[in-house]
């Protein structure tokens, strides 16, 4: 019990609990099986791309243009696929490639330049993005071929309100959860897993015990590329329109949700289940000042209220550990 | 290590002269017009004073991501007590001391961001992008909440003259921007508290054993910082001729640009001024010479990236090259 309490997350899910009590009291729909799967569905594409984020965080990095690579990996499969036809394997093997390729980029100026990882990205993102609206025109995408339309209502199983609307679990919510196991798996059980944790302990000692640096940063940003390539496929399956503008900006977003939930920008530390609860926290306040009938107005006021204190309380808890520590050397 | 610095400085200078000269190349008899020149001095102080904003909390080794939410809301008090007091069709008698409280408003709440982000940074030694993170959304929140999301319009015309204004041919905003860097580089060359910026940037530890309070620094750095970003929102404020909660989002990844391009070191510890205002120009330059080639603003975003990454490739060969004359 004593040892839950020195974990950040335990404080998060507090904090999501109190909050959902909150908003159930206030208005009961809150708290129903359709309006969860609802958010889990509408939130995906922010939670693949936080779990891209976690892992660059994890290495001790920082990836900024994540949402340029999501724009183009969208695009360029947006495009593809009404030229020349396909179905949603080559969809998915389009946005892989580009995610991949833009994010192997990116680690390979990290690697052999040495450039700072938040310069680096913040250079590619306008480079990326850049390139794509001068090809593109900026022009938006509306006419998606009918399989692709038919594939975002796919469910796994559906479940019926009683008033009779269908609803359950779509298969976008399915992937972004087998993206969370198969990262999960990755970082946990894994050599790779360990490097990555290692290298954003100390890059040094890594390399010094052994492991590939190279290797460890080509994998962490192209796993994030690949995560934003997907991100981008789900966000267009999602609404269904391709805009190349609607994604580029949203970079802090998705960084302060992973960071809500505990993951350090120091490197070493956070963990996946930090971020589900960070995603679910932003998730739950957006949707609950709604249901709560509070204007949209105060959403930024709260969130940023939230992220203040969360990482205020972190790290003062560190500070207070510093201090116990220190006293301790001293006996 | 004092003349790998100058070598990153004469990096500059070159790329700044070869991309200006190329621009004059390409559009001949354009480029060195007056009314070009002039063009890039109106644009340019906006990025500058902004820039400048960030690059002095980077010299620390901190980040301050509430630059751009700090300038709006700052812009938005000013704007506020300016739209209620004044009718910019009949001004009324000493209208010219209320729109002097209006700045000092709006100066002043930036300035209470700046005391927020030193506090969370220094006294609670949350990492500052986290802190900036938290107070972006926070102030960009509490914007929002008090425009109701509107655009607050209808200034008195003497607040036009900051952004548009001329005297003696050189743009007022250009020279606002001019003293502005000016005042800094005094601060951080010329006072103790520049050279403690410097040196706690460069080692915190060694900088709290030679006897220097970090925490009073570091809260003044940010409150320098958020001084600078309301500095920046009269030029806003000025040249859009309004204000609203959102305004310059774009700028806040290019003024980390700007300042890295500029010398400023991510890890805290190196940068000058001279430095951040050649990178300024470089940028200008670019941005100017391929507008009038008709040049998508979208391929500008992207020669700024290129250009970043290129000057930092040169920065990591030139420093390997010294490494390899020293051994």
């Amino acid at each position: 019990m004593k040892n839950l309490f020195k974990h950040h997350e335990t404080y998060v899910l507090l904090v999501i609990i109190v909050f959902s009590a909150i908003i159930t009291t206030i208005n009961p729909n809150f708290l129903t099986l359709e309006n969860f799967f609802d958010l889990a569905k509408s939130y995906s594409f922010i939670g693949i791309l936080a779990v891209g984020v976690t892992i660059v965080l994890i290495s001790g990095g920082i990836d900024i243009s994540f949402t340029a690579v999501a724009t183009v990996g969208e695009y360029v499969m947006a495009v593809m696929v009404i030229k020349y036809g396909g179905n949603m394997f080559t969809a998915v093997l389009l946005v892989a490639v580009v995610g991949i390729a833009l994010g192997m980029i990116n680690a390979v100026l990290i690697y052999f330049f040495n450039i700072p990882t938040i310069i680096t990205t913040i250079a590619t993102l306008n480079i990326y993005y850049g390139i794509l609206i001068v090809i593109s025109g900026g022009k938006w995408i509306y006419a998606l071929p009918d399989w692709f339309r038919n594939f975002a209502d796919i469910r796994l199983f559906t479940l019926r309100t009683a008033q009779g609307l269908e609803y359950g679990l779509s298969i976008i919510t399915a992937t972004w959860f087998a993206i969370i196991i198969i990262a999960w798996i990755i970082l946990r059980y894994t050599k790779l897993g360990r490097g990555i944790y290692a290298m954003g302990g100390s890059m040094n000692a890594a390399r010094r015990a052994g492991f590939n640096i190279f290797g460890i940063q080509m994998f962490v940003y192209s796993f994030m590329g690949l995560m934003a390539g997907i991100a981008g496929l789900v966000q267009a399956l999602l609404v269904q329109t391709v805009a190349p503008n609607s994604i580029v900006g949203k970079e802090l977003d998705v960084i302060a949700a992973v960071v809500l939930g505990g993951a350090s920008l120091a490197g070493g530390s956070g963990t996946l289940f930090g971020t589900i609860l960070g995603v679910t926290l932003i998730a739950i306040m957006g949707n609950g000042l709604t249901l709560m009938r509070v204007s949209s107005f105060w959403y930024d006021v709260f969130i940023g209220l939230v992220i203040i204190i969360s990482v205020g309380f972190s790290a003062y808890q560190r500070r207070e550990k510093v201090k116990r520590t220190i006293l301790v050397e001293g006996e | 290590m004092k003349k790998y610095k100058h070598s990153e400085l004469i990096v500059l200078g070159a790329v700044m002269t070869a991309l200006f000269l190329l621009m004059v190349v390409l559009n001949p008899g354009e480029f060195l017009r007056i009314g070009n020149l002039q063009t890039m001095a109106f644009q340019l102080p906006e990025l500058g004073l902004l820039s400048l904003a960030m690059m002095v909390t980077m010299l620390t080794g901190g980040i301050n991501l509430s630059i751009i939410a700090t300038a709006n809301m700052s812009g938005i008090v000013t704007a506020l007590i300016l739209t209620g007091a004044i009718n910019p069709e009949a001004p009324p008698p000493g209208a010219g001391g209320i729109i002097l409280l209006a700045v000092a408003a709006g100066l002043l709440t930036a300035l209470v961001i700046g005391l927020l982000n030193g506090l969370l940074v220094a006294r609670l030694k949350v990492s500052p992008i986290l802190a900036t993170l938290g107070t972006m959304t926070l102030v960009n929140g509490l914007a929002i909440v008090t425009t109701r999301g509107y655009v607050i319009s209808g200034l008195p015309n003497a607040v036009r003259f900051i952004g548009n204004g001329v005297v003696l041919g050189i743009p007022v905003g250009a020279i606002i921007f001019i003293l502005c860097a000016a005042l800094m580089a005094l601060i951080l060359n010329r006072t103790p508290l520049g050279f403690n910026i410097y040196m706690l940037g460069s080692n915190p530890v060694a900088s709290r054993y030679s006897g220097v309070n970090n925490t009073t620094v570091i809260i003044k750095t940010y409150l320098i910082s958020s001084l600078y970003a309301g500095f920046a929102a009269l030029i806003m404020l000025s040249r859009f001729n309004s204000a609203k909660a959102g305004y310059g989002k774009s700028y806040l990844l290019i003024t980390i640009l700007a300042s890295v391009l500029g010398g400023t070191s991510a890890a805290g510890g190196f940068g000058r001024v001279s430095g951040l205002v050649m990178a300024l120009v470089i940028l200008q330059v670019v941005s100017s010479g391929l507008n009038l080639l008709r040049v998508s603003s979208f391929l500008t975003i992207t020669f700024w990236g290129v250009i970043i990454i290129l000057v930092m490739v040169m920065n990591f060969f030139s420093a390997k090259l010294k490494e390899r004359r020293l051994v």
